[in-house]
Formats: structure tokens, sequence, C-alpha cells
């Protein structure tokens, strides 16, 4: 069949299948329509609900302004699926285009959507985490609990690592007078994401809104009483904080573990896809009928020298869906590659902290508006002589500004005057990024064979 | 039947706007902060329709009140509307 048939006929009667119910997959689902697909469309998702809102989940939930419960999110339009709801995919069959569910059902595809996300990291030593009163904050059902237990006056929360979410939970728990401690093995909050200069600053926002932070230290066990509730938490200087409610903000992982021997190039760092979300395999070939978006793609992205970026942003899985669910439709002549400028957003204690661009990529950075001391500016990261990412702490109007020039490549350091220019900010200083040679998990591959025709590639996945 | 809706952040500049208009579901935590609830009762529905029409960068959206022109597209025109 021509290809432009094809797409004809896909869009008539194919069958699209999207794994994954929760934004991604939604805005997929409503651009696949608003684009005329009239075929049948199948939403697997493993949570038994329909799609929600995360982000209010470790803030207006946590604040009481809303229900864990009722973060469902609206629809912009009636999608007409058929939906396999608290029903997890297991399987991948690449060959015979079908998906394996939990309940050994299985769905077959003409064009398949993964947006599976990702889950919260959690606490490593089983026992411990097993222990009443340990949570993690990713699901609406952690959400629940978790904010059931905050409503039961705890004496102590005790959050394990300052990034986003658990800032959230911190602030959160200020902000209704409870105590909490937070531990973060970085020198500061927010350090991966921002780098040690607006680390800084986010400590000391911690502090002066009373909570107990502890920077520069690891966890080395949570210590649980003779019925199993968690009592304290020893830490590495050797210090041990009792508490009654410990919440793991380690970050998350991806899901990816039911790719496991599809012959997906999936692992613990995501599915990659080329900039118009097609899957690759893991020959690095890519495909043609699986689709990628959301916060389990890494995709390159032509601004920031083609890296393959794995985003857990809100706005990515909205922009990566809308352009994954074009491109599933149209032939490749019509096809529109996802160059969304990362962006993001967190509240805490108060303050709207924003950021556009790829902020750890940049090794300087200045302030270009506004004081750190003041807790309201602009920070402007540099790379290489351009502009590569910009922060904000309740300045967000400025930000469209700054995402224009890291669009425009615009030279760094900042020469041009800006509004409000301190003496603070006329010189760059390091960014002050951790030292990126983490160990990696990443799956292995190897290549056996002499002669070009008998070389294979061997996949062995990553030990998660 | 109540109504479900999300604001885009990454949009929001805290103009305030619909904390002014519909109160009891958008409040400003600090100078720019929006703090909503993503679930409104039915009273809610006339202020909650006013404040996303006067978002003055549109962040807003809610169950059966925007997306009107998304509603009508077809076919032909979604792939150039589609943002």
């Amino acid at each position: 069949m021509p290809a432009e048939e094809f797409h004809e006929w896909l869009r008539r009667e194919g069958r699209i299948v999207v794994v994954g119910a929760s934004l991604a997959g939604l805005r997929a689902a409503e651009t696949l329509r608003a684009e005329g697909f009239a075929g049948s469309l199948t939403m697997i998702g493993d949570e038994p609900y329909q799609p929600y809102d995360r982000p209010p989940l470790s803030k207006a939930v946590l604040l009481g302004k809303a229900s864990p419960d009722h973060t469902e999110l609206p629809r912009r339009r009636d999608i007409d699926a058929t939906w396999r709801l608290g029903v997890a995919a297991t399987g991948l069959d690449l060959a015979a285009k079908r998906v394996r569910l939990a309940d050994g059902d299985e769905v077959p595809y003409d064009r398949l959507l993964i947006a599976t996300g990702v889950r919260a990291r959690p606490w490593p030593k089983e026992e411990e985490a097993q222990l009443d009163g340990v949570f993690v904050l990713r699901t609406r059902d952690d959400a629940v609990r978790l904010h059931r237990r905050l409503k039961a006056a705890p004496r102590r929360v005790f959050v394990i690592g300052a990034g986003f979410t658990g800032s959230e939970i911190a602030s959160a728990c200020r902000d209704q007078g409870i105590a909490v401690s937070v531990a973060e093995r970085a020198d500061g909050p927010l350090v991966g994401a921002l780098g040690g200069v607006i680390g800084a600053v986010a400590a000391e926002l911690h502090r002066d809104n009373g909570v107990d932070l502890r920077t520069g230290v690891m966890v080395t066990g949570l210590e649980g009483d003779s019925v199993g509730r968690v009592r304290a938490a020893h830490l590495s200087d050797g210090s041990v904080v009792e508490t009654d409610v410990v919440v793991v903000s380690l970050g998350a992982t991806r899901n990816t573990d039911w790719l496991t021997g599809s012959g997906l190039g999936a692992g613990p760092r995501g599915i990659a896809c080329d900039a118009g979300c097609r899957a690759f395999d893991f020959r690095g070939i890519v495909t043609d009928d699986v689709f990628v978006a959301g916060d389990v793609a890494r995709s390159p992205h032509p601004l920031f020298g083609y890296q393959f970026l794995s985003l857990e942003h809100w706005g990515n899985a909205v922009a990566q869906a809308e352009v994954a669910a074009h491109n599933m439709i149209s032939p490749s002549s019509d096809r529109r590659p996802h160059m969304w400028v990362p962006a993001f957003w967190s509240s805490q204690f108060g303050v709207n902290i924003k950021s556009i661009g790829v902020p750890s990529m940049g090794d300087e950075i200045m302030i270009t508006q506004g004081s750190l001391a003041e807790r309201r500016f602009v920070g402007v990261y540099g790379y290489q002589g351009r502009i590569i990412a910009a922060v904000s702490f309740d300045n967000t109007r400025w930000l469209e500004f700054y995402e224009r020039q890291i669009e425009m490549g615009a030279p760094f350091p900042v020469e041009y005057p800006t509004v409000d220019r301190r003496p603070e900010g006329r010189k760059p200083v390091p960014a002050d990024f951790p030292d990126p040679s983490l160990p990696t998990h990443g799956p292995t591959v190897t290549l056996s064979g002499y002669s070009p025709s008998d070389r294979r590639l061997v996949f062995t996945p990553a030990r998660h | 039947m109540p109504m479900r809706l999300v604001v885009d952040l990454n949009k929001c500049q805290g103009y305030a706007q619909c904390a002014f208009l519909a109160p009891d579901v958008f409040t400003m935590h600090g100078e720019e902060t929006l703090v909503y609830s993503p679930w409104a009762d039915e009273e809610q529905r006339e202020k909650v329709a006013r404040a996303v029409a006067a978002c003055p960068v549109q962040a807003i959206t809610a169950d059966g009140l925007d997306g009107a022109g998304d509603r009508s597209t077809g076919a032909a025109q979604g792939a150039s509307d589609a943002r």
C-alpha cells in the first residue's frame, strides 16, 4: 500500500493503543481525535483511575486546598476510547504488534504510543521501606495515605531528599505548623537541578521557614518500633532524628521494566526516540509504529547539542504527546519535530520557582535581575559562550524573554543592560553543579562476530 | 456535576485575575504562586468561566468551558491547529 493510502486507511480504521493513562496519554488521545483519527483507540493504565494531575498532589493537596481523590484532568474533547484501567501492560511483541496485559489479555495495534511515565524510587532497604509511616509521593493512592497521616498531627515529618518534591512536602508541612526535618546528600536543596548558587538560596528558604535542614548527610537507616512503626532516622553524621512520618523523595525510576526483552531501546533511563517521537529499538534503528511521549521518553534536542533529554516536566508531557499523536497518523513529510524548550515550575515556602532551558548543562550563572538576598531574581546559565537556561524566583514574567534568548543562542555572559541589575550580577560565577560522574545504570550493548554479515548486537538489560 | 480544571503553571504569570474572580477556587500563595483546587463545585461554574476568560495568558483549562475552537476543528484543519 503506498504511504499516502496507508495513512488514510490508518486514520479511518486503524487501531491505536496508548499505554499509560496519565497526562501524556490523555493529551495524545485528544490530539489524535482532534486531528481526525476515526479508528479504534484503547487506553491502558495500571492505576484504576481516570487520568489525573500529579503536581497538585505535593502542593494544593498537602496544603489542604484540594482533595487527593479529585485531581482528575479536564478533557479538551471526547476521545471515544476503550479504557483498560487498573491493568498494567506486562509485555510487548514488536513483530506481532501486540501489547500483553497483566490479566493475560493481548491488545493488537497498528500504532502504539508508550507513555508509561515514572514511579517514585522507593527506599532501597525493603524491610525499612515496609515500616508503617514510611511513604513515597507519586500517585493518587500515595497522596491519600500521606495526606491522612499529615492530618493526624504527626510529631515530626522526616523528608529524605531535598529535590523539588521533597522541598514542596517540607514547605506544606511548615505551612501547617508540622515540625519537619529534611536530609539531603548534596550541600543544599535543588542543587542537582539548579546548582549550588541557587541551592544556597533554597537552603536559607528552608531554614527561615523553620525546617531542620541537614545537608551533606546520607540517611543510613530507618528504625522501627516493636509494632513496625517508624520511630527514627539514622544519619551518616551519627545523629538520630526521632520521627513518626518519613517521606522518601529520592527521585523517580522510569517505567520500562515491562519492555525488557521486547527489543525496544528501553532501559532505566527511559526509551530512546527520535525527535519525531518514534522509538528506537535496541539496535539503534528507529521503529515506525511505536511512539513515545512524556517522562519515559528520551529524545534528542537540537538546541542542546542533540543530547538525548529525559524530562520529567508537566509541559513536556503535553507538548510531546501532541507531537507524537500528530506524527503517528501522518506520513513522514508531514511530521513535526518535538522541539519544546524545557520548562518547569515549583512552589515552595510561598516562592514561585520557575526554570527554562537546561540549567544543569550550564557551567556559569549570572544574576541578571534582582538579588539572591531578596529571593526575587532571574539567574541566567551559560554554556560555551551562550545562554542555555534561566531560573526565576518570584520573577516569572521575565522568563519568556530568556526563552527567546535560549532559542536564539544568545551570547553569554549577558552584556546588555537589564531591569534591576545589581552589582552582584555584573559577572558570571560558577553555577556549582555536583560532579556528573555519578554511577550510571544504563543497559549495556555488546557486539559479537567479526565480519559485517555475522555481526550481532547482544543486549544486556541493566540491573535495577 | 463538579468541574475538573487544570492550570498550565508554565504559562501562569501570577496576574491573579482568577483569584479575584473565583476566590474559592484560585488563591495566591505568596507574591506570584497560584494554588488552585482542581475540582470545583457546579455552583462555581459561572465564576470559573469568568476566570478562564479573564486569564491574560489563557492558562486555565476547565471541563466544558474552553476548547470550543478545538471541538469544532475538523480533520483537515487539525494539523495546523494543534500546538
